[in-house]
Parts: C-alpha cells; structure tokens; sequence
C-alpha cells in the first residue's frame, strides 16, 4: 500500500512538473499557400520565444475561415480577404470584429507548352482574358501574335489547364481576369473555384496542372510563382496597367503591393491585382492572418501581437528564401498602427 | 451438412430450458450480446451516415429540390449547384472500368483456379492480393505517366482511325477524361475480380466436374458449363464488389478525368465525377450553400451505390432462381 502511494505521489508530482513547464499553445488554420513560410516562422518565433508554441494547420482559406469564425482556433489565415457576409457572421457571433493582417505576397504566373516556342511569351490582359473565355481558340490569333513579334505560332487549338481543387491561385487569377474583362466579370466571377467555360481541363494542385500542361501540347495554364521558381519551369510576362510586359519575380510582386499600398484601406482588404506602378507584375495578391480584435487570455493576445510584430520585422527577412515576395515598408508601418486594434 | 443440421436445432430447445442467468455465466448471453452489439453497430453506422448527409444538405435541397439532379451548372460563384455532370461522370467511368475488367478478371480468374497448375496459381495470387494492396493514389500516379500518354498517342488516335464514326470515339484525344479514368478503374478492380472468383471456382465441389467429365465432355466444356455457371453467383459478388469500389474511387479518378464537369457523348471528353469534385472542392468552399451542395453530392453517390447494390442483389436473386430451375 504504501508502495502504491509513493507511486501515485511521483506519478502527480512528474505530472505537476511538466505543466508547470508547459508551452503556451496557439493554434491557427487556414490557407495552404503560405504553409511553407508559416512553418518556418513559427519554428523560428518558437527558438526566439520559447514559451510560445504556435500550431498550424494548412487545411485551406475556406476551411481557416470557418474555424476562425466557429471560435476552434486561435487565429486563422486566408489567400484571399473574408468578404462582408463573412465579417457580419463573425460579428454577430462574436460580437467584436475580426481583423486581416497581411503576412506575405504571392503570385500566379501563365505556363504553357507549345511545340516549337522556346522563348517567353508576352500576354496582354485580352489575350489572357480571351483565352481563359475560350474566344480565342488557335495560337496564331492576333491578340496574341501581336504582343510577341518575331515568335512563330502555330495554328494550333489552344488547350486551356485550370485548377481543379478550389485554391488561392484559383481566386488571385480569377480576380484578376475579372478586373480587365468585363465580360469575365459578369459571366464567370471570382472565387476558389469557378464555372469554367466547357473543354478546359482541371489539373488538381499546382503538381496537377504544371503537369497536364508539361504533357498537353499546345497547352497553358497557371500556376503559383513560388512553384514556377522552384520547379524551373518557363512562364510568360504579363502587361501591367501601365502598358509593360512584366516577367513575375520576388521584386515586380513587392512592387505591385507597394503601387497599392497608397490605396490601401484600414482593413486591409485590397485586391493587387492589375495594381498601378511601371515595374507591378499584376496577378499578385497578398494573403493574410485572420486574428480576432479581442482576446479573452491575456497571455494567448500577447504571444500572438509580439509573433506578428516580429514577423513583421525580422520575420520579413526569412520569406526571399522561400520564394514569397516581402512585404513593402509602407504596408509594416500600417500594420504596426493596426496591432494596436487587438485587446 | 447432414451432421450439422441435426445439432443446431437440438441445441436450441437445450439453451432455452436453462435460464438467463445461467446462460450469461456460461458465457454464451454475453458473447451473444457483444457480437449482436457489433453486428448492429453496423447498420447503426449506415444510418448515422445517410442521417448526416441528409442534415448537411438542408439547404441545397430546399432551394434546388430534384432540379439538383437534373441540372448540370455546377458555379460557385452564381450559387448554382446541378449533380448531373458528376453523376454521369461517375456512371460512365465506373462502365467504361467493368467493360474492361469484367472479362479479363473473369478470363483470369478460370485460368487460374481450373486451368494453371497449382503452384502457379498460388504464386499468381500472391501478386494479385498484392495488387488489389497498392493504394490509389499510386493507381493515379500510373495514370498520369503511362496510360496518359500511352492513352493520348497510341490508344486514342487508333480508336480515332478505327471506330471515329461512333460518336464515342470522336472529339479531341487530351489523353485525360472519361476513358482513361475507366482505364485506370479496371487496372484497380481487376484484381478484385480475379482474387474473389478464383475463390468461388475453386470452392466448387469436385463432383460437379467429375460428373461432366464422366458424362464425356471435355475439360473446357467442364469448366465453362458446368463450374462457372455453379459458381455464377459468386462471380457477380465479385464483380459488385468492384463495382462499388469504381463508384466511389477519388483519388486516382481525379488525376485523370480532367476535372471538368461536362456531359459528353465522347468517351475522350474530359469529365468529373462526384468523389472527385468532393474532394477538390470541400476543403476551400466557402458559404453555406456551396458546402452543403457538396454534401448533397456525398449524398447522391451513397443513394446510387444504395440502389445499384440493390439491383445487383435483384440481379443474383433472379438468375440463381432461374438457374435452380433449370438445374432441376
């Protein structure tokens, strides 16, 4: 008996132990694009703070939404911004408002595979617009022959590849599409998914459609910028409103989030696409944190102000590694004004 | 059988004279409760299911009602949500797989089980078990680089030269849509039919060949009318059971169908089908009524494995009787 006792007693006293040493834990959820820097950042922020463990759980923008607004996470992030409804539903449950914070930038970027062209293929919004409408239907067509002088192409049918998972890349290329073709607009919208016109093909991931159109010939399609860079793949340049075809990189991404950010509302809930500036590449977005405005732990609200005061600062200076485009200084600085928002 | 059917109903009156008590400390209530708990845990499940499914729907089927089936505008965006693509898709690839796999997995399956020496036989099972094993997405992953391409220079243009005048063969060849998807479903199923079948043909008793052999026929003449027809029920078993798993297979149907929902004549147009656009589009639909159209759709694919399930036990339950009759 008293040997039964003195094992109960260290059980309780180990267990005391650890509790006493435990984490503060934070859980997030949201979009899968900006997973890979998320990770790194909170392995890092970790290092730095090690009272502090941050969880997240790259299950998508809509699913980061919902999780947010049903209360079972911390914070949640999405590739693009919640929309009035969204806010209202937080709203009403919550009774405070649920605030976006802009953590990096991404892009998507037009591949294609055509017997014969090797070199980069300029796209004008029309030709892009028209394509993805399935108006334009043969490469040889002149809204596309016109932008890209000394380029033979062949009088081929033009095989258009979509994602066929809804996703980020999804929403920024058809936010865009819908900003310079009205007719995009009110036939086809913007969303994660959409009702694409009929014939096109659906590649699921990045993977997927990188990987229809590798194998399709006289194919195009879209992808995320970081996965074009890491996977070496040929994209083309796209016209920006400025009238320059602009090739996607780490810099003409920062730039079309610093074009924007004289526009930028205090919410931040801003669209780049089709953003002013000569050097913006214009199918760029920002994604963002979804963070409530009132915490009711006071140690939970601290941990995640200081993360998101670090990311923005020495945060900022992991994400060219990975292939995510920095924030520009305009936008840290507003940021910095928002946090204070968050009780 | 004889030896069998004498104990089981002298046990009967003998369990029933010994009080409940009696029998839960002999042990056999108790076992009798637990497997009787674990068999209703069953249907328990099958109901929670559908009970889920119908609750997560309440939306779509109150703004679309059976329009939801008949309707073939699936945008998110407009909030329109039609399932006929989907459920065309899934129809056709799963025939296009049985087309495939129903004769080559039967043709095997009497080659091994009557006509291979046993050992070979043996060693061929353990391949095919092996096979049937191997998860889906490795199924997909062959899809995309072999019978893909394969499919897009070779198959597809020689349908195209051969039998382009039906308009199943017509069109553009991608090498993706609905054709390859069923490629790639009766790879995965075959193995299923060729497992199980082999199983039932050689579960058929030895008197029955012994009898045709007896009577003068030949070895074949034996094997294909005497212990097939014995076995027939068994087979279709298997073939039902491959069956279900086209129906409902996501992974490997969603890298090679083209994610598109259309309704086409070709059988190269690129198409969806239901576990697929589920699995595509769940994670990242947002709103209430796209979510919940989605769950419809889970719905749609349980109500149609339900009612082809029941046609297949139709199926069995008529051409067992009609065989009875003709055997007597």
């Amino acid at each position: 008996m008293k040997r039964i006792a003195a094992i109960l007693l260290m059980t309780f006293g180990l267990a005391a132990f650890f509790v006493a040493r435990a984490v503060l834990s934070i859980n997030g959820a949201g979009a899968s694009f900006p997973e890979p820097i998320y990770s790194k950042w909170f392995d890092e922020y970790h290092k730095k703070d090690p009272n502090v463990q941050i969880n997240y759980q790259a299950i998508g923008s809509g699913g980061g939404i919902k999780q947010v607004t049903e209360g079972t996470v911390d914070f949640g992030a999405s590739d693009g911004p919640m929309n009035d409804d969204q806010l209202k539903a937080f709203q009403d449950k919550h009774g405070f408002p649920v605030l976006h914070f802009p953590t990096v930038l991404g892009a998507a970027v037009p591949t294609y595979n055509i017997p014969g062209v090797t070199g980069e293929l300029n796209f004008t919004p029309e030709a892009l617009a028209g394509i993805f409408l399935a108006k334009i239907t043969k490469w040889n067509d002149p809204a596309i022959t016109a932008a890209n002088q000394g380029v033979t192409l062949p009088a081929n049918d033009i095989v258009v590849v979509h994602r066929s998972d809804g996703s980020g890349t999804t929403y920024i290329w058809t936010d865009y599409l819908s900003k310079v073709s009205d007719e995009w607009k009110t036939k086809i919208g913007k969303n994660t998914s959409v009702n694409w016109p009929t014939g096109e093909l659906g590649g699921n991931k990045n993977e997927g459609v990188a990987g229809l159109v590798k194998q399709t010939p006289n194919s195009i399609g879209y992808v995320e910028l970081i996965y074009a860079i890491q996977n070496k793949m040929p994209y083309g340049k796209v016209k920006n409103s400025s009238g320059q075809f602009i090739k996607a990189d780490l810099a003409s991404v920062t730039a079309a989030a610093a074009g924007a950010a004289k526009s930028m509302p205090d919410d931040f809930r801003v669209s780049i696409t089709d953003a002013p500036g000569k050097t913006a590449y214009p199918i760029s977005s920002f994604t963002w944190l979804l963070i409530p405005s009132k915490f009711s732990d006071a140690s939970k609200r601290d941990a995640i102000k200081g993360f998101v005061k670090w990311m923005l600062a020495d945060g900022q200076n992991h994400t060219e590694a990975l292939a995510y485009s920095k924030l520009p200084k305009e936008v840290v600085a507003k940021e910095l004004t928002a946090l204070d928002k968050v009780q | 059988m004889a030896t069998t059917s004498t104990t089981v109903p002298s046990a009967g009156p003998l369990a029933g004279s010994r009080s409940f008590f009696d029998r839960l400390r002999d042990g056999d209530e108790i076992a009798r409760l637990i497997t009787l708990l674990f068999a209703a845990s069953v249907v328990l499940i099958t109901l929670l299911i559908v009970y889920e499914l119908w609750q997560g729907s309440v939306l779509p089927r109150h703004k679309f009602g059976f329009a939801f089936f008949r309707t073939s505008v699936w945008d998110p965006n407009f909030e329109q949500f039609g399932a006929l693509p989907f459920i065309f898709g899934t129809l056709v690839t799963s025939a296009v797989a049985l087309f495939i796999a129903v004769p080559l997995g039967i043709g095997a399956a009497i080659f091994l089980a009557e006509l291979a020496p046993a050992r070979l036989s043996d060693a061929l099972e353990f391949f095919i078990d092996l096979l049937a094993a191997v998860p889906s997405v490795i199924y997909g992953l062959l899809g995309i680089f072999i019978v893909v391409p394969v499919m897009r220079d070779v198959i597809q243009p020689a349908l195209k030269n051969s039998l382009g005048f039906i308009p199943l063969f017509k069109g553009p060849a991608f090498g993706i849509g609905f054709l390859t998807a069923g490629v790639v479903l009766a790879i995965m199923v075959i193995p299923y039919i060729i497992s199980v079948s082999r199983e039932i043909l050689l579960s058929v008793p030895r008197d029955q060949r012994e009898a045709a052999l007896a009577l003068g026929s030949t070895r074949w003449e034996s094997t294909w009318k005497v212990v097939v027809p014995f076995a027939r029920t068994g087979i279709m078993g298997s073939i039902f059971l491959a069956l279900a798993r086209a129906l409902g297979e996501t992974m490997a149907v969603t890298m090679v169908i083209g994610n598109t929902p259309a309704i086409a004549a070709s059988l190269f147009s690129p198409g969806d089908s239901i576990a697929s656009v589920i699995a595509n589009q769940f994670t990242e639909a947002t709103g209430e009524l796209y979510t919940q159209s989605l769950i419809e759709l889970g719905l749609v694919l349980f109500l149609l494995t339900f009612i082809l399930n029941g046609l297949a036990r139709l199926l069995i339950v008529v051409t067992s009787q009609r065989g009875g009759a003709a055997r007597a």
